[in-house]
């Protein structure tokens, strides 16, 4: 299977989605990145029971904290995918690059 | 422990209007077990404050620091050489944490990223509910191990009120009624009789009532 998905979409790999952290989100828009998403399994799929769960709760966290600072909480997602799932893959990131061209450019970059 | 919530960020975003190096200070105590303000809630809000600087072009400088405790003078006392280097001091302890800063640090400014909310205890992960009123004489051994005045919305000392149902007070669903789980208790226990025991009135001056409060233990005084 030979997808391609938007090449300005970084990946950063971890064993599973509940690893990802509040402050990994944060950090990422702090450093400037215009969005950042989090590509967990299906919700009741979790390897780890329940690590997709707690990433989307922490995805909606820091959802609120852009909304507080007067910013898009759309720059900050949750999605969920099998990992059999290749095309869901490149079309949530085309999905999402589509979103984050829409809105601009983070305003911490200006 | 005392239980707090951080402050709504335009609250504290106000508060630091103007300030543009902040040292944020957290406490290991009670507000790091209660998730709120330990060092890694010192680290998300250092993040969300040097975004919002660069969100608003601010060349804002962000430091972190977790003491042992802001409660205790010697551990204040750890980041006396570096104070002198900030705007401002956020502290992430409960009321008390900025109180001790502000008295050991009068040259600077000391302000709360925290709102001080109650005593209490987790009943699950992330559900902290109320259980100590800090009334200075407890009595939670006439009701069954359970505290009337922190958990009764009227702080009832002789029974129920017209607004228990089911169960649950009048202010809300989720409130229990406290005197309904009291007088469940004692029957279950077959010790509803000691409910009908005479109490004289309580002694409020203990509480809040008596004026702020000093606790002096002459054995440990130096």
């Amino acid at each position: 299977m030979r997808l391609s998905y938007p090449s300005n979409v970084k990946i950063i790999q971890v064993p599973c989605s509940g690893r990802v952290d509040i402050l990994h989100l944060l950090r990422a828009i702090e450093d400037g990145a215009d969005g950042v998403y989090v590509a967990g399994c299906l919700e009741g799929e979790c390897h780890y029971i329940s690590g997709n769960l707690k990433a989307k709760k922490r995805v909606q966290y820091v959802k609120n904290v852009l909304e507080e600072l007067d910013m898009e909480p759309g720059r900050v997602e949750m999605f969920n995918l099998s990992s059999g799932e290749g095309p869901k893959f490149t079309q949530f990131a085309k999905e999402m690059v589509e979103r984050i061209k829409t809105l601009g450019p983070s305003p911490v970059n200006s | 422990m005392i239980v707090a919530d951080r402050k709504p960020l335009k609250e504290i975003l106000e508060m630091l209007d103007g300030c543009n190096r902040v040292l944020i200070v957290g406490c290991k105590g009670c507000v790091s077990v209660c998730n709120v303000g330990g060092s890694k809630e010192v680290g998300i809000l250092a993040s969300i404050l040097k975004i919002a600087g660069k969100k608003n072009g601010l060349d804002i400088e962000v430091d972190e620091k977790t003491l042992e405790r802001q409660c205790d003078p010697e551990y204040v006392d750890q980041i006396k050489d570096v104070v002198a280097d900030y705007d401002v001091i956020l502290s992430m302890a409960c009321g008390v944490g900025p109180q001790f800063l502000s008295e050991r640090y009068p040259e600077n400014r000391c302000l709360p990223a925290v709102n001080t909310t109650f005593l209490g205890g987790a009943v699950q992960h992330g559900i902290w509910e109320e259980r100590c009123a800090g009334c200075g004489t407890c009595g939670i051994h006439h009701f069954g191990g359970l505290c009337p005045i922190a958990r009764c919305s009227k702080s009832l000392l002789n029974g129920p009120c017209g607004g228990s149902a089911d169960g649950k007070c009048e202010i809300s669903k989720d409130v229990d009624c406290i005197w309904d789980m009291i007088v469940k208790k004692a029957m279950e226990q077959g010790r509803l009789d000691d409910l009908l025991k005479f109490k004289p009135a309580k002694n409020w001056s203990t509480a809040r009532d008596g004026g702020p409060r000093k606790s002096v233990r002459e054995e440990l005084v130096q």
